[in-house]
């Protein structure tokens, strides 16, 4: 019964009507060369590519060698609006991200505060409202907070991006019990932890939270041998899948043998 | 040879254009060299590079072949020029940034720690402001502009031609060998480049004095500051996936400078001398290629690497040129013209 109602929402749960053919989304800055950043998305078997947009880029097509880079690596292009402080900005740099891309999906980012890159919450949802309201589909990247999810929910969001722990800390998951009730409390909305991760381990525990996608840059870009880091991270991911999908066990105080007597060979 | 000496055209007087024509003299070859630009100057990348001869530090985030092929370059400009500084180069952060420059330890060799005394005693000026660096004591520095000007002069002395005009390469190929030097410009020409924008800063502070290249290590700023001496520093570069070579943003030239106030708060009170952007050529690796196309051969994509990599790029189209040598970043892909002999 648990594993029916678990298997049917989670069908259920798809990106603005698009189902990712893998859970993963890579960043694409900061990576060596493009030449190495290709090469790490094709070992991360990654669905989608967020990209980050300098305003000034986009001006006179100036960036367009970049984005032609990212469009042959043949996957959804999930712009974002990286390094924006106020709603006015994050809605200007989405306007031009659609422009530019061709898309109406946004991640969208609204930073806060300035050494943990915190999101404002207030902003994120004041412009995640003005965005939708524009037809965007929006991304946003939010804390674990379960009211302002609702919030963003309310404003028109259809995925939710709760942070792991900050941008390029590479902590893990800070708030487990966090992600766990924002899981239980968004049954339909798909969640993906976007930010915070520096191990594979730490995706294949967002993934066994029950997450829908988990998204990362600087732990693959940023690693020594970028594919390879790529590569363990789609392990990773496709570990903790198969593990929901394959419905775990329950943990459990006492010891439980795994052979019970009967089993056992009789000796004399 | 001597047919070879009349017909061998170097378009571009930048880094790569006086590398090989440097190299083609040595070799006994007399090239005509044609640049828009009467001297080197604002027009071509390599007059904003920041000119460290650093390696060991590039490596960090480059293919192995900038470390292997970037270390014979303080010698080639030792032996063409007099302006290398053999002073190696720091590399700090922040206490808040340790784990970058723990980081940037595991990724490169041919260092010393350095603590907080030992950094004052190289440094003077860094006094008190960083417990923690990387000393690379191999690594140079030089003034690019000067070393620009210090080839040409050299190039001249020794009977090469200067035309100062613009030219399209395809025409001057109907008569002689032409060797594509244009850096960005010849982009229109050659699949797969790309423009990295980059923006600098030359300053004067006669307050500070500095006397090797300092790397600044960030989560999303690296910097770098190289003396040029006098009180001089350039202070650079960002990174922009952009072929624009105008608009300095207010943002790139705060951090800039707020970098340069965190390495020593009397840049505060410094001249702002010049800030200058320009567009690096660039291929996906990051690394340059020889491409040949009939007649011209094009020696391109040196990124961020121009000093370090410029005589090696030469000497490479020189065997090429030669002696037929396809090296390492001789391009044998996306070739748009077929094969043909050069013919003088």
């Amino acid at each position: 019964m648990m594993k029916n109602s678990f298997n049917d929402s989670s069908a259920k749960r798809d990106f603005y009507g698009v189902q990712l053919e893998t859970p993963f989304m890579l960043g694409t800055a900061q990576y060596p060369s493009p030449a190495i950043l290709a090469k790490a998305f094709e070992q991360s078997k990654a669905s989608v590519a967020t990209v980050s947009l300098r305003r000034e880029a986009s001006g006179d097509k100036a960036g367009q060698d970049f984005w032609r880079l990212i469009q042959q690596l043949n996957v959804h292009v999930l712009p974002n609006t990286a390094g924006c402080h106020t709603v006015k900005e994050a809605v200007t740099t989405a306007h031009m991200a659609r422009e530019v891309f061709g898309t109406s999906w946004i991640k969208l980012e609204v930073i806060g505060e300035e050494d943990t890159l915190q999101p404002d919450v207030f902003g994120l949802v004041e412009a995640a409202r003005i965005l939708s309201e524009d037809g965007f589909q929006v991304f946003p990247y939010t804390t674990e907070d379960l009211v302002v999810a609702d919030r963003l929910v309310n404003a028109g969001c259809r995925v939710l991006m709760p942070w792991g722990a900050p941008i390029g800390s590479g902590m893990g998951l800070n708030n487990i019990f966090g992600l766990r009730a924002l899981r239980a409390h968004f049954p339909d909305i798909p969640l993906v932890v976007d930010a915070g991760l520096g191990l594979p381990s730490q995706a294949a525990q967002a993934m066994e939270l029950g997450m829908d996608a988990v998204l990362l840059n600087t732990a693959v870009s940023k690693a020594g041998d970028p594919a390879m880091m790529a590569e363990a991270f789609a392990n990773a991911i496709r570990a903790g899948q198969l593990a929901v999908k394959a419905d775990p066990m329950v943990p459990r105080d006492m010891a439980s043998p795994s052979t019970p007597i009967l089993g056992k060979a009789f000796l004399d | 040879m001597n047919a070879f000496t009349e017909h061998v055209v170097v378009l571009g007087a930048g880094v790569a254009g006086l590398c090989v024509a440097t190299e083609l003299v040595a070799r006994g070859i007399f090239p005509k060299v044609i640049d828009r630009q009467l001297e080197p100057g604002p027009e071509s990348c390599s007059w904003w590079a920041g000119g460290m001869l650093a390696p060991y530090c590039e490596v960090e985030s480059a293919e192995e072949a900038v470390l292997h092929y970037g270390k014979k370059a303080a010698t080639w400009w030792q032996k063409h020029t007099d302006v290398v500084e053999h002073q190696g180069s720091l590399v700090l952060a922040l206490d808040r940034d340790q784990a970058d420059l723990k980081r940037f330890a595991k990724r490169t060799q041919a260092y010393d720690v350095l603590d907080a005394d030992e950094i004052t005693e190289l440094e003077p000026d860094l006094s008190g402001r960083f417990s923690r660096g990387l000393y690379y004591r191999e690594e140079a520095h030089l003034s690019p502009r000067n070393a620009l000007r210090a080839l040409k002069t050299k190039l001249i002395q020794q009977g090469v031609t200067f035309i100062n005009q613009s030219a399209d390469p395809d025409m001057l190929a109907k008569d002689s060998l032409v060797i594509d030097c244009r850096g960005i410009k010849a982009k229109p020409d050659l699949d797969g480049l790309r423009g990295v924008k980059g923006e600098m800063l030359i300053l004067r502070c006669p307050e500070v004095q500095l006397t090797r290249p300092v790397r600044l290590l960030h989560p999303r700023i690296p910097l770098y500051i190289v003396p040029r001496g006098d009180g001089v520093y350039m202070l650079g570069a960002t990174m922009v996936e952009s072929s624009a070579k105008k608009h300095a943003s207010v943002r790139s030239v705060m951090e800039l400078l707020n970098a340069a106030y965190a390495i020593n708060p009397a840049f505060g009170e410094a001249e702002i001398l010049e800030i200058g952007v320009d567009s690096r050529p660039a291929f996906a690796n990051n690394l340059p290629r020889i491409r040949r196309q009939g007649q011209i051969i094009r020696a391109n994509g040196l990124y961020r690497h121009g000093f370090l990599l410029a005589p090696t790029l030469a000497k490479m189209v020189v065997d090429y040129l030669e002696q037929g040598i396809e090296s390492e970043w001789f391009d044998t892909t996306n070739l748009t013209t077929t094969e043909e002999t050069i013919n003088l």
